[in-house]
């Protein structure tokens, strides 16, 4: 366990967040948009926990924050795919180039 | 070199395989698998952390929750079939271009900064002591977050609810009598209410 | 001593009626306003009076000197704790004999109006506005401050606009204002840089103050006198320039085109404003300031010197020429305020010396009287035969015998014959004048001549030459014909003020001014010298012969004269093309060569750098426009770009 230090898992959770970070920008449907930002969350959570387990270990913070960040994922995961959702029933279509009405 | 750091490691890479995979994939059911396998990645990261009961609300909000609603709404989507389209070249390269330059400056400072432990007595993260931290009052008492919490769920549920909903059916064009009209009228303004009400 | 609250009521009641009138008493009682504005004007000569006779013979004497007494001072707007504009009341000399003649001659105007107004239909306005001028006025005369003089100054100028405007409806009386007002408000300009050149040396607004620091050898003086611009010294700068807006006000040449063209008010407002009072506000300003004239100024005073000389010779000329009344007596003003200017011009300061501030004072006091009481006269004429062109008047010696001794009372005394007040205070200024400077007396005495000449013109022809015809009656209206015998000369209220002014037109010069203002205070010993004054009133009989001769019956001399200098007479007639001047130079020069470039420029260039910067920012963002182009992953590659910047500029910030 020692060998596993800090920043090898931060490395990992980076890695991950700009791997979340180039799927946001590159892809075309709206869910895997939103596949993108949960592995973005994800990274997040990540970073929490190390922290909490090599900086603070007399304090549970770091499990709180993980805990409430994947529970308002899962609420806002729920309300993007309800917008989806309604927007292919008007649209017919979710890819995201075509949903670009409001501009000049 | 311990097998704990290979385990590690294992978990690592299926961690960020299956996060590359899942941003690169040109079928999009497989691309919601991939993300399954990443998430059961860190799942068991959190596991070799000793963090049992995150691993499990992960297992169970992300991977049984939100992987589940991903791969219903792919199929309410009608996409699932197909290849999706590739994207624009140049978008691929600047985006991948912005994400690498971001990654180097990242790790450049994470690399050079010294984190320093405040080594103090470890508490056990037990469920009884997240139980219990959880809804206290007092330091640190997370019951005002977990009370906040509760209402976003609730105001998330009914605005998913609200939005998704169909509209009720349009009236049909033959010519109606009055008090076909009336009714007509008032099952519009029901339904009219109902979208009010949100 | 009079307390400062009555005082302060001589000014402040005409404004209070001023503002009775204007606010209540048009809508709800317009026939009682005259009545009213006359018994407040009364009120206010009576407290004049008074004040008068306590400055001059209770208090205001005090060793010998009569003394500056400022009963009332109150700070308004301070600059810095040397400089502010103070708003107050000076009783000098000067200023109560000035309080007096203005309330006097306002209240037989006031009388007058009673009757000459009488039916019009904007009554209760005509008598606010004269409210408004006497308050005006009196602030003038009573100003502590140089500031407060300007502000007064400008009022007066306001009263005037409106005045000689009240027909508005006639066009010519509405350019006639708006021409009184401009040349005077151009004149104010070089009145106000003047005083802020003087106050900016001597770092004081207030007149005493002023003529401490400026007249006593000392640091102001010097400053003062060392710096200077284009080879003059700022002093004599400042000085001129005050001058300058006094000679706007007092009509002096070539400033004194509005006077003329002021004629188109009503006939007592003439005789109140441009006769007896505001004409005189730039005798008055330079004998405010006149020690620092006299003593630190010599070089300005020459200049006022010719200025006043030249102007009254340039009137007499041009008035003889005039045919409607109003205009004649126009001239006749000009000249005689030029009088006045020359005499302080002459003057020194102090004992002897000042000879001639005691001249220029006295003529400003006889010269209200029988001003006022020519055009009166002549408003009173010009009623009868509702017209003021010469040549429809004559013999209205029998119709109108009040008006008319009255007139040939103030004719005489203009003229200088003893012994009505006009010959005292000429024969003064004539004394200064040859005194002084041999030239400016031979000039005065000639012109004296011609104001004989020019006054009895007119008399002539309006009482004597032919016999009257209304020339109603050669209309076919006969009623108008009986119109004209049965109305008569005029209400008494128009002609008591007649006869009142006719008997100080007579008596005035009795009064022993000498004693009572003076260049310094002190009593001044004048000396009858008989043998002086032979020559110039055998002059003005030799003009009123030559008058009597050409005009008393109808002859065909003033024609015979009239075509031999054809030249001369018809230039004199064009008032020596000086109007016609001003309108070609700001015509031709000053629209053309300065203000169609502004306008350009601002049309241009300024509207044009406005223009401009619209444009530009409308084509930029025009061009990106694009940039909202509805795509969510753009916004998020920017916003990602802009963040990875930012991180960039803090973290390695060096």
């Amino acid at each position: 366990m020692n060998a596993i230090g800090l920043n090898q898992i931060l490395f990992l959770s980076t890695i991950l967040f700009f791997i979340g970070v180039y799927g946001f920008l590159t892809r075309r449907n709206m869910i895997t948009m939103l596949m993108s930002v949960e592995l973005l969350l994800n990274s997040v959570n990540l970073n929490f926990i190390a922290f909490n387990k090599y900086l603070f270990p007399g304090k549970l913070d770091g499990i709180f924050f993980s805990l409430f960040i994947i529970t308002i994922a899962a609420a806002e995961a729920a309300v993007a795919i309800a917008i989806i959702i309604n927007l292919y029933r008007n649209h017919k279509s979710i890819d995201i180039d075509e949903a670009d009405v409001m501009k000049y | 070199m311990s097998a704990s750091v290979i385990i590690f490691y294992v978990l690592a890479a299926i961690i960020i395989l299956g996060g590359v995979l899942s941003v690169t994939s040109r079928k999009i059911f497989r691309s919601a698998i991939y993300l399954l396998f990443s998430l059961i990645g860190i799942a068991g990261l959190y596991f070799y952390l000793d963090y049992e009961f995150i691993a499990a609300v992960q297992i169970v909000v992300y991977v049984g929750g939100i992987v589940v609603l991903l791969v219903f709404s792919i199929f309410l989507t009608h996409g699932s079939g197909e290849h999706m389209k590739q994207p624009n070249m140049w978008r691929a390269l600047f985006s991948g271009l912005a994400a690498l330059t971001g990654l180097i400056l990242t790790l450049y400072i994470i690399g050079n900064q010294t984190f320093v432990s405040d080594n103090s007595t470890p508490m056990a993260p037990s469920v009884q002591n997240i139980g219990t931290q959880l809804v206290s009052v007092t330091s640190p008492g997370y019951s005002l977050p977990f009370e906040l919490v509760s209402m976003l769920l609730l105001a998330a549920l009914i605005g998913c609810i609200v939005i998704a909903i169909k509209p009720a059916k349009k009236a049909d064009p033959k010519p109606l009598e009055s008090n076909e009209l009336r009714s007509r009228a008032e099952n519009d303004t029901l339904t009219i209410e109902n979208k009010t009400v949100a | 001593m009079l307390g400062a609250n009555l005082i302060i009521l001589i000014p402040v009641l005409p404004i209070l009626c001023f503002a009775l009138i204007a606010l209540a008493g048009k809508r709800y009682f317009p026939k009682a306003c005259g009545a009213l504005a006359t018994l407040t004007l009364l009120t206010s000569f009576c407290l004049s009076l008074m004040v008068a006779y306590q400055y001059f013979f209770v208090v205001g004497n005090v060793g010998g000197v009569f003394q500056k007494i400022v009963p009332v001072k109150m700070t308004w707007l301070e600059f810095s704790p040397g400089v502010s504009i103070d708003m107050g009341i000076l009783l000098d000399p000067i200023s109560v004999m000035m309080i007096v003649i203005v309330t006097f001659i306002s209240l037989m105007v006031h009388i007058y109006s009673l009757g000459y107004m009488k039916g019009e239909e904007r009554y209760a306005t005509y008598y606010s506005f004269l409210c408004l001028f006497t308050f005006s006025m009196l602030g003038l005369v009573l100003s502590t401050n140089i500031f407060q003089i300007y502000v007064f100054w400008e009022l007066v100028g306001v009263s005037s606009f409106l005045l000689i405007g009240y027909y508005f409806d006639k066009p010519s009386a509405v350019a006639a204002s708006k021409k009184a007002f401009i040349v005077t408000r151009f004149a104010d300009l070089g009145f106000l840089i003047g005083i802020l050149v003087l106050a900016f040396y001597a770092k004081t607004l207030d007149f005493q103050e002023l003529i401490m620091r400026l007249t006593t050898q000392g640091s102001y003086l010097t400053s003062m006198m060392s710096a200077s611009f284009l080879g003059i010294t700022a002093l004599s700068w400042g000085l001129a320039l005050v001058f300058i807006g006094g000679a706007g006000k007092s009509a002096m040449f070539p400033l004194h085109i509005w006077l003329p063209d002021a004629m188109e008010g009503p006939t007592p407002v003439s005789a109140l404003i441009h006769a007896a009072t505001m004409v005189v506000a730039g005798v008055f300003l330079v004998a405010r300031l006149f020690p620092i004239y006299a003593i630190s100024g010599q070089d300005v005073l020459h200049f006022i010197t010719y200025v006043g000389l030249f102007s009254s010779f340039f009137a007499a000329i041009i008035a003889c020429t005039q045919t409607d009344i109003k205009r004649v007596l126009a001239y006749s003003t000009m000249s005689q305020i030029g009088y006045m200017m020359f005499s302080l011009g002459v003057s020194g300061y102090g004992g002897e010396e000042g000879l001639g501030f005691m001249a220029s004072m006295f003529h400003l006091f006889t010269h209200a009287m029988f001003k006022a009481l020519l055009f009166l006269g002549a408003g009173a004429v010009i009623h009868y035969v509702n017209s003021n062109e010469m040549k429809d008047m004559g013999g209205l010696r029998k119709k109108m015998p009040i008006t008319h001794i009255t007139f040939l009372l103030a004719c005489l005394a203009i003229s200088g014959i003893p012994p009505f007040a006009g010959f005292f205070s000429k024969e003064e200024i004539l004394q200064a004048a040859w005194q002084h400077d041999k030239i400016v007396f031979v000039v005065a005495i000639i012109t004296a001549a011609i104001t004989a000449f020019y006054m009895f013109r007119l008399y002539f022809t309006i009482f004597w030459t032919k016999d009257f015809q209304s020339h109603a009656a050669h209309d076919a209206h006969g009623t108008a014909g009986h119109h004209d015998d049965q109305h008569g000369e005029g209400p008494a209220t128009m002609m008591f003020p007649l006869m009142l002014l006719a008997l100080l037109a007579v008596i005035a010069g009795m009064v022993p001014f000498s004693k009572l203002v003076t260049s310094d205070g002190k009593p001044l010993i004048t000396e009858f010298h008989p043998t002086f004054s032979i020559a110039p009133v055998l002059l003005a009989a030799i003009g009123i012969l030559i008058a009597m001769r050409m005009y008393k019956k109808e002859n065909q001399g003033p024609q015979k004269f009239a075509d031999s200098v054809k030249t001369l007479y018809i230039s004199a007639y064009h008032k020596f093309y000086i109007d016609e001047l001003y309108i070609f130079v700001t015509k031709k020069v000053l629209f053309n060569l300065v203000g169609r470039p502004v306008a350009w420029f601002d049309r241009n260039i300024v509207d044009g750098t406005m223009n401009l910067m619209a444009y530009v920012t409308g084509e930029i963002s025009f061009s990106i426009r694009k940039m909202q182009s509805g795509k969510l992953q753009q916004y998020a590659a920017y916003f990602f770009v802009g963040v990875i910047g930012f991180v960039l500029i803090f973290v390695f910030r060096k």
